[in-house]
């Protein structure tokens, strides 16, 4: 396949590497050095795409990352597939695979072309609201097809067999963009010793700068570039990142970085020294000081067809002559409003292709570039635009014009020029995206033509992204801003000698956005604004004439600068254009707000490492193996993974989890169980004031409690809403462990210091916690004491170790405090050891178990037979609007205790004193089998109208094998004086539960079991 | 993502190590019990919005634990200082350009490392 | 301070423990160093942990008669004594974690309580729930700029520097003893995440793990 548009010689490819790709199944070829769009120009490509809306075919318009056409869809296999990459930025490499993303069946002959075609009165904006909203029923089976047709990329069907992962930057100066701005910024700011972090988004750091016509110092610009390059690769304190996008500007400088480190070599990352290798990577940096050197996009001008293959921005004609050796085209017509653009007509011209003719807006141009091109012969225009382009799959002709820019008027005959390219500028608007993520709302500056951003403290722009576009300005602009950079970030830092260039005699540019047309912009042939998003002037004229005034109404209604578009090309033009229909001036309108990503950003880059087995942390106990081994099945508890309940085979069947919780219940009520409790949060709590401070966070008392002893606690916020439980151990007059709930334990901790830090800090008292150094495991049942009489020395004679005692001692062998408190309501010893013991402990405890038929139990059997005790679980029976008086736990508040306690006052507000607030009570379902729903609403009767009034909740509910029968707990209003009348649950499939209201401790009131 | 300069840690760290606690200067009552419902429901449950200068209640969570005060503008997020408790802010609403620095009095008589 | 109950959680007898690493090594593995590792693992288990509560003006006293060493007063501190095997760390205005060779801190802690008398001052084992893990190698930096938000560049985290971070989706203490060596406390509870995760980002700088 020959490469029809490609220079014999030029450009900064290696024609000696010859690179073949695929776009849409065909076969062509690219050399090294090439984007994937420069490859597709260089082969004669017109159509990469159908525009989203009206599936007009589309080509390439830019050379960079504000390419609005060549969006596509890249991958050879399934797991390989990656959408929305823009053709201008994927470097070509061999055996690349690309599709359109757009047009169905496809690009050359497309379905919904045929609606385009129907004319632009039938797509004004909001069509397809407008269109299909009736029946509603029916936008699920439209919405399909709207959807295939539109397109927009498809994600993989299979696993991404790429790594990624992020890396924590920090920096003195971060300078983003490596043009001619960038590349003095770093260079001052690296000499003075700053740590420099230089990134740019394309595959060459250089910017204009390598396709620039000027000289540096006498000498190609790329020279320069070469230079300062080795030297800051060279220098220890500076990062240099290539192939980088800053794509999200937060927070104090907080700037996430966006690096495709493989991209540009395959379709999924190579290996490197037999190794996997990073795809991409997401820096994540905290900068000192930011520049943003990331110049300024050319404007194309808005008229008829502009949107038609071989419509091109000037600058990109000539990045793709002088940077690709590309000429995308024969002949070219030049439509501009300033001097810079001529350059297209110039490299156009030196590639050896005619140049019909430049239509200068302006009424007499007159700068440097001018007169080269008229010396040149070429023929110019002046006080003309094209009005129009000829063409349907690639341009044939150019309508020119004289235009009266001040009456927005066709002023002559049209004539038309035989092309196949237009080339159109309209001026530049400097790159702001990233100055606007920090919230500053940009300034319109007449003398540019162009939003100048606002910058927060510790940034500053340079050349292109603040309007400074003559090289030598830019050069030296770039180089100020790195020694204030690096000033400001404490370094001593000076000015270095820069290279000179030639000061060029620009004449002034006129302001010219939407071009006139003979006919009125609603009946004339479409006019793109934003080339993406399907958004044209006509679209805006409607937008403004349906009353939405506001820049950002107009933008939402219209869908300009949507997407990963962003408004890169578009914004400017529209806003220019709403800003005449409606009279005002363009600051007046304003400017809508960029935000992240400016690119997209692929997923991976995104997660970087966390995913599969590293999505979130795990938090594992000393006996996890064990647990793993005897083939548990987890609950996610917090980080922790605890078992839930360790299924048997039986007969080579495992057991359902209803089996194995029934077995696990009734070993523990008729035998022994044993639960590994070691999540719970632990708090070591010393001082003379541990008492006194136990005293004002619990709600109950603690004076008294002496050392040897253990208590329950309750823990209010202000508000009187229990929020934790658990128990607290006396171990000395001074010294006290608390245990907390499992995901409960890092917020205690914090309630605790925060109390003592910010309201009690003369209270000497200090909490560390000591949650992973003991490892914790219940033993309990009726068989508990037997069994721990084997392996300990503790003496456990019931008068000698009482419940709610703990005691010191050793087991199996192991130094062990151990706990008389129950969970379960049956005779319970927690043994705490420090965890390195723990699974020996754990496995001697098997060894001696076996006799007494001990079973390990999990998560959900001790939610069971805590409930069957009417044992609370703070988080699942509360919420945070439960008083303890709510719970029935008068019991375990201290009304008269001396200090105002945390929540105490806040019980005599009217609201938590009502006596009609949800309480705490337990349900037993009329029918046994019934195991009534958590979270279903109860109501007190079933047969009131729609809505009915919902009196409470099922908080915990169960089936219990020691009652045979379901049960539950639940909140219901009033509940503590309806002991035995009826409550009913709807249910979603129609059906209605019957439930008593009953206490809600279902299984020995008095205590006995767990006192024996 | 803020960063956060720790009064006690003497260094900006990054705002993933720190936990916002609300507002600051919300001192609890010292007699609870003397307060109307309607004095105890300010204390709980209302606080200000202010478009400005604002104060927070922070902690350095994944780091030294300590509570400390932070003065951020809402708008621009810039976080105007830090400071630990017990210790009066520099810029306030009344003084967005800083208080001048003599005005220690208040800041002695205050009690030591509280959040009144 | 009196009226605080003292426990010594270790026992002389032969009792088999498991270190927080060693359900991690069988069920990951650990890659034996190569000419090629660029970074390499190293866990120091069983060592004793103490964290040390209170003023600094009471403590550093104390600790210098009976640990020889000054406590360090300025955030971030890290203070080894000379041949490396106790070292003290500023973790707050009042807390410090102490790390000396198993089987001595529970005399330590004795020792400290008995010079420090009746002054407010608090010490919790903490040698069961956690561990140390040491990275040592040239891409040792690196590897922690992948997992660790904290700025680690040599001239923002010199010898003799500690903090407590955030790591990956966990936090670890990290501080540097060494020029060439690093030092993460783990969590015991994370130390899987924590090693699986090193593994996994130290992939592709050869990691090995030194056992």
């Amino acid at each position: 396949m020959s490469q029809l548009n490609r220079l014999a010689r030029g450009g900064r490819i290696d024609r000696s590497r010859k690179l073949s790709f695929t776009f849409n199944g065909k076969r062509y070829q690219g050399h090294a050095g090439d984007t994937l769009a420069s490859a597709l120009l260089a082969n004669g490509i017109d159509i990469v795409n159908r525009s989203f809306k009206y599936s007009r075919p589309r080509g390439i318009v830019a050379a960079g990352a504000e390419e609005p056409n060549a969006v596509v869809q890249l991958g050879k296999t399934e797991a390989g597939q990656v959408p929305n990459v823009r053709a201008t930025q994927q470097a070509l490499f061999d055996g690349l695979e690309a599709r359109s993303t757009n047009g169905w069946p496809n690009v050359q002959r497309d379905l919904m072309s045929v609606i385009g075609k129907l004319g632009g009165q039938f797509m004004p904006p909001g069509f397809y609201y407008k269109t299909f909203m009736a029946p509603a029923s029916l936008w699920m089976t439209y919405e399909k097809y709207i959807r295939k047709s539109a397109g927009l990329g498809r994600s993989p069907m299979e696993n991404d067999p790429d790594i990624y992962d992020h890396l924590h930057q920090h920096c003195d100066v971060l300078v983003v963009g490596a043009g001619p701005a960038g590349l003095a910024a770093a260079l001052t700011a690296a000499r003075s010793g700053a740590r420099v972090l230089l990134c740019d988004e394309q595959e060459e750091m250089g910017g204009s700068l390598l396709d620039t016509r000027e000289l540096l110092d006498d000498k190609p610009a790329d020279q320069w570039v070469a230079e300062v390059l080795q030297e800051l690769d060279d220098l220890d304190n500076v990062t240099l990142l290539p192939r980088t996008t800053a794509n999200g500007y937060h927070d104090h400088h907080f700037v996430t970085l966006h690096e495709r480190r493989t991209e540009h070599l395959a379709d999924t990352a190579p290996l490197k020294g037999g190794r996997r290798q990073v795809r991409s990577r997401m820096h994540r940096v905290r900068a000192g000081r930011v520049v943003l050197a990331t110049g300024a996009h050319e404007r194309p001008l808005v008229y008829g067809n502009n949107d038609v293959p071989g419509n091109l921005l000037a600058g990109a004609v000539s990045t793709y002559v002088r940077r690709y050796g590309v000429v995308p085209g024969r002949k070219l017509v030049l439509s501009t409003s300033n001097d810079h653009a001529y350059r297209a007509a110039l490299d156009w011209l030196e590639s050896g292709r005619e140049v019909v003719a430049i239509a200068d807006a302006r009424a007499n141009p007159d700068g440097e570039l001018v007169e080269q091109a008229r010396a040149l012969g070429i023929r110019i225009i002046a006080g003309a635009a094209v009005i129009e382009a000829k063409g349907e799959s690639r341009v044939s002709g150019a309508r020119v014009a004289k235009v009266d820019l001040d009456g927005f008027r066709v002023a002559g005959a049209a004539e038309t020029l035989d092309c196949d390219t237009i080339a159109s500028s309209g001026g530049y608007s400097p790159v702001i995206h990233l100055a606007s993520h920090t919230g500053g709302r940009p300034t319109w500056r007449d003398d540019i033509l162009g939003f100048v951003p606002t910058l927060v403290k510790g940034v500053s722009a340079a050349g292109g992204a603040q309007g400074v576009y003559a090289t030598g300005e830019v050069l030296a602009d770039g180089g100020d801003a790195g020694v204030r950079a690096a000033q400001e970030a404490g370094f001593e830092a000076a000015g270095v000698t820069l290279p000179q260039v030639e000061a060029r005699r620009d004449g002034a540019a006129c302001a010219l956005y939407q071009v006139p047309h003979e006919k009125p912009t609603l009946r004339g042939p479409k006019q793109f604004v934003d080339l993406q998003n399907d958004v044209t002037a006509a679209g805006i004229e409607v937008a403004t004439r349906e009353g939405f005034e506001s820049i950002e109404h107009v933008k939402r209604y219209t869908a300009m600068g949507f997407g990963t578009d962003q408004g890169k090309l578009g914004n400017i033009n529209g806003m220019a254009i709403a800003a005449r229909l409606l009279g005002r001036s363009i600051p007046e309108v304003g400017t809508t707000v960029f935000r992240p990503n400016y690119t997209p950003v692929t997923f991976g880059a995104i997660v970087g490492r966390h995913c599969r087995e590293l999505f979130d942390s795990e938090r594992y106990t000393a006996m996890h193996q064990w647990h793993v081994e005897h083939g548990a099945e987890f609950e996610d508890v917090g980080q922790w993974k605890r078992p839930w309940y360790f299924p048997r085979k039986v007969n080579g069947k495992t057991e359902t989890m209803h089996e194995s919780v029934a077995r696990e219940c009734r070993a523990v009520r008729e035998a022994v169980g044993i639960l590994d409790a070691s999540t719970l949060g632990k708090i070591d709590i010393q001082g003379p004031d541990a008492r006194e401070f136990l005293g004002r966070v619990y709600t109950n008392k603690w004076a008294k409690l002496a050392p040897g002893r253990v208590r329950y606690g309750l823990m209010c916020k202000d508000d009187g809403m229990v929020f934790d439980d658990g128990t607290t151990s006396c171990l000395g007059e001074n010294h006290f462990l608390m245990t907390t709930t499992t995901g409960g334990a890092a917020g205690v901790l914090e309630w605790l210091e925060l109390w003592h830090q910010t309201e009690w800090p003369e209270l000497d008292v200090y909490f560390t916690s000591v949650t992973d150094h003991w490892a914790t495991m219940t033993v309990t049942g009726p068989e508990a004491r037997k069994l721990m009489s084997e392996i300990t020395d503790i003496d456990l004679d019931k008068e000698a170790f009482k419940f709610m005692d703990w005691r010191e001692g050793s087991v199996a062998g192991v130094p062990a405090r151990v706990f008389r408190i129950s969970f379960t309501g049956e005779l319970a010893y927690e043994i705490n050891v420090q965890a390195n013991y723990a699974l020996h402990v754990w496995e001697t405890l098997f060894a001696h178990g076996d006799k007494y038929g001990l079973t390990p139990y999990g998560t959900e059997t001790m939610h069971v037979l805590r409930a069957e005790k009417g044992f609370i679980i703070a988080g699942q029976d509360t919420d945070g609007s439960v008083t303890p008086e709510d719970l029935g736990m008068h019991w375990a508040v201290g009304y008269d205790k001396p200090f105002s306690w945390i929540g105490q006052r806040a019980l005599t507000r009217p609201d938590t004193a009502r006596t009609d607030r949800k309480q705490l009570v337990g349900l037993k379902p009329r029918d046994a089998k019934v195991v009534l729903e958590e979270g279903a609403q109860i109501v007190f009767d079933p047969k009131h109208a729609i809505p009915m009034p919902m009196v409470g909740h099922v908080t915990s509910s169960y089936y219990s094998p020691t009652l045979d029968s379901g049960f539950a707990l639940a909140v219901v209003k009033g509940g503590q004086q309806k002991m035995g009348e009826t409550v009913y649950l709807p249910m979603a499939d129609g059906q209605v539960h019957e439930a008593e209201i009953v206490s809600p401790i279902f299984l020995d009131p008095k205590g006995e079991r767990q006192n024996v | 993502m803020f960063y956060i300069h720790c009064p006690y840690c003497g260094e900006l760290r990054e705002e993933e190590e720190f936990h916002p606690k609300g507002q600051a200067h919300i001192a609890r009552p010292a007699d609870p019990a003397a307060c109307s419902d309607e004095e105890w429901g300010d204390y709980l449950f209302f606080r200000d919005n202010p478009r400005g200068i604002h104060h927070e209640l922070w902690v350095h969570a994944v780091g030294c634990r300590k509570f400390f005060n932070i003065t951020r503008h809402t708008v621009t997020y810039e976080i105007l200082e830090t400071y630990k408790m017990g210790e009066q802010p520099r810029f306030t609403a009344e003084h967005p350009e800083g208080r001048p620095s003599q005005d220690g009095v208040e800041q002695a008589s205050l009690r030591e490392g509280v959040r009144a | 301070m009196s009226n605080v109950a003292t426990f010594d959680t270790r026992t002389e007898a032969k009792i088999p423990v498991e270190s927080p690493l060693a359900y991690s090594y069988r069920r990951s593995g650990a890659p034996a160093p190569t000419g090629k590792s660029r970074v390499v693992l190293r866990e120091r288990p069983f060592l004793g942990h103490l964290i040390l509560r209170g003023g600094a003006i009471v403590l550093d006293e104390a600790v210098r008669e009976v640990l020889g060493v000054s406590l360090p007063g300025e955030p971030q501190g890290l203070v080894q004594d000379a041949d490396g095997e106790r070292s003290i760390q500023w973790l707050s205005p009042d807390e410090w974690l102490v790390i000396v060779p198993g089987g001595e801190e529970f005399e330590l802690e004795n020792r400290l309580r008995a010079a420090l008398g009746d002054a407010h001052f608090a010490i919790s084992n903490a040698s069961g729930g956690q561990t140390l893990v040491e990275l040592e190698g040239e891409a040792a930096r690196e590897l922690l700029m992948k997992s660790v938000i904290y700025d680690v560049h040599p001239s923002h985290f010199p010898v003799g520097k500690g903090v407590t971070t955030v790591f990956a989706k966990t936090t670890v203490i990290l501080r540097r003893p060494a020029e060439d060596r690093w030092e993460l406390v783990v969590r015991r509870s994370f130390a899987d995440y924590t090693y699986r995760w090193l593994l996994d980002a130290g992939e592709e700088y050869g990691i090995g793990v030194e056992r």
